[in-house]
């Protein structure tokens, strides 16, 4: 059974702390507002696309410490990545999430593959995607999402 | 007379509580979401389907005699409990939503218009705001909302000024669920009155805890759920003064409620029954019904005193924890403990919590305007019930240092 040290690894807890790209971005392109009503968390996220890469991200809002270190490493990891790259590392978290046992694309995760213990707190999934349906959101040109 | 307070003795009556949680043993807390069940009252509901089960008030065969005097007595047991006048003015419902949106629907839209004022608390759940927004919409009438200070206390004087003639109702909780605060509800329903408005209390939060006397308080309506009484899920009551009942219109039109139906007229049933369309959660109301003779054994004079303690040793506990906030500070409370932390957000503590085999609720607690007039997005909440113990405490403020742990 996964422990609590599974979920609250070091990694998660320093990006929670210290999230990157926790700020607007003034010239982003493609903004998104995702909700999760059940734990109150709201996120902003700020895209800058040009030319079909993502030139800047920046996201804020209030959330628990998964859903903030979330948002933190997905930010690092699709800056400077095209359209269709963030996407593909959207399907990979997507599955590591929520596909306990599968296997995993580790060259797309990369750093990402360190909250894979969240696939066994049923609970804290949405907490997990939420930023990552914003993003989606976002690149799709919709402006509000919410995982419930 | 009742004997000694015994809580262990108490603990062995809740088969649930046995059970242990992520290798840990139980130790329950989110008694607001739901309280747990006595055997008196899981055995009320088996022997019901073992022995009884036929519908109510339609059969001449033995069985259903027998379940319309269990559904009947359990109204009886539920008219005392809340010392109302007459079994004619306790309908059954489904549970504390279902009363409100009664009253709105049969009451609200028969007697509320254009310009109207319907006042609330701003510590509602969202089921006594909701209905009136509803309410509100339809008829262009205006929810009025009385303010609430820092400790979590009902602005009183504020809702003075806001009474005048527009006032067509004031529905109002008795005790905050996010916050524990018990309001002044006898005060509450003179000035109400003193208005000539009616007044409706959500009890939801203030049957498991103290005595309700609907007579003393004077109120029009009263609504609470049977699940957070040790009652099952799926039964609720409405209590309503007979002369308001008796002049509103049916809520569900169906089987039940009529006298006589022909195409061309419908006579209604008499009180209780004309609000009580289709067949009823017949077990529901018995186990309901047992569940109100486990609470009368125990007696709330016993009840109350070991619940204050636990609250206060509670409160004592927890302010002692560097970094952690207590949400609701009123004066006088029921059972509520809720809190924030300056390290961890509650969905975090919430499942370190967990972890322990503790289970609170994190979160907004369908009363987001609350969390809102605090700023914060939520809190955790660990909700009291007569079965818990300081041990219960000593694990959570535990399972705190836990979190502290995680987070540092
Ligand atoms: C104060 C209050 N009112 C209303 C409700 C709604 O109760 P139910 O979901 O049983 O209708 C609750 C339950 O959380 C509550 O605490």
């Amino acid at each position: 059974m996964a422990g609590l040290s599974d979920l609250y690894q070091e990694i998660l807890l320093e990006h929670n702390s210290k999230p990157r790209n926790f700020r607007a971005v003034d010239d982003a392109n493609q903004t998104a507002d995702g909700y999760n009503p059940l734990c109150g968390d709201q996120i902003t996220l700020y895209l800058k696309v040009v030319e079909g890469v993502i030139d800047d991200v920046g996201f804020q809002g209030t959330g628990c410490a998964i859903s903030r270190a979330s948002a933190s490493m997905m930010t690092q990891s699709i800056k400077g990545q095209s359209v269709e790259k963030a996407k593909e590392i959207f399907d990979a978290f997507h599955y590591m999430i929520t596909e306990p046992g599968g296997e995993l694309d580790l060259d797309t995760l990369g750093d990402l593959e360190t909250l894979s213990g969240i696939n066994e707190f049923p609970t804290r999934i949405k907490c997990a995607v939420l930023a990552w349906h914003t993003m989606n959101a976002a690149l799709s040109g919709e402006s509000k999402v919410t995982t419930e | 007379m009742t004997t000694t307070f015994n809580v262990n003795k108490i603990r062995n009556d809740f088969p649930i509580l046995k059970q242990q949680v992520n290798g840990c043993p139980l130790v329950y807390l989110d008694n607001g979401a739901t309280s747990q069940k006595p055997q008196s009252v899981i055995d009320a509901i088996v022997n019901y389907y073992s022995t009884t089960n036929s519908n109510v008030h339609r059969g001449v065969h033995t069985m259903s005699q027998q379940a319309t005097d269990g559904y009947e007595g359990a109204r009886a047991k539920v008219r005392q409990f809340i010392n109302a006048s007459d079994d004619r003015e306790i309908i059954f419902t489904r549970n504390t939503t279902e009363g409100i949106n009664l009253v709105a629907h049969s009451y609200g839209r028969q007697n509320i218009g254009p310009g109207d004022d319907i006042i609330v608390s701003n510590m509602e759940h969202h089921s006594n705001i909701v209905p009136w927004q509803m309410l509100c919409e339809e008829k262009g009438a205006n929810l009025r909302v009385v303010p609430i200070d820092d400790a979590g206390e009902l602005l009183v004087d504020e809702y003075e000024k806001m009474l005048s003639s527009r006032t067509k109702l004031v529905s109002i909780t008795h005790v905050s669920n996010a916050l524990g605060t018990i309001l002044p509800a006898a005060q509450i329903a003179r000035m109400a009155h003193a208005h000539g408005a009616p007044i409706l209390f959500d009890g939801a939060q203030a049957v498991p805890h103290m005595p309700v006397d609907v007579q003393e308080l004077d109120c029009d309506f009263y609504v609470f759920s049977g699940h957070k009484l040790f009652g099952p899920t799926g039964i609720g009551i409405l209590y309503g003064k007979a002369e308001y009942l008796e002049a509103m219109p049916p809520f569900l039109g169906g089987g039940e409620m009529i006298k006589s139906v022909t195409f061309e007229k419908t006579i209604y049933n008499d009180l209780p029954y004309k609000f009580e369309g289709g067949t009823p959660d017949i077990a529901g109301a018995i186990g309901l019904g047992a569940a109100i003779d486990y609470v009368n054994d125990l007696g709330f004079d016993q009840i109350t005193a070991h619940e204050d303690e636990l609250l206060r040793y509670g409160t004592d506990a927890l302010s002692t924890i560097e970094g952690l906030k207590i949400i609701g500070t009123a004066e006088h409370k029921a059972g509520i403990l809720s809190f924030v932390m300056d390290l961890a957000h509650p969905h975090d503590i919430g499942t370190i919590l967990d972890e322990q085999g503790i289970a609170v609720r994190t979160g907004h607690h369908c009363a987001q305007p609350v969390m809102q007039r605090f700023q914060i997005p939520a809190t955790a909440r660990a909700s009291l019930a007569f079965y818990n113990t300081k041990e219960d405490i000593d694990a959570l403020v535990k399972g705190i240092d836990r979190v502290i742990e995680v987070f540092s």
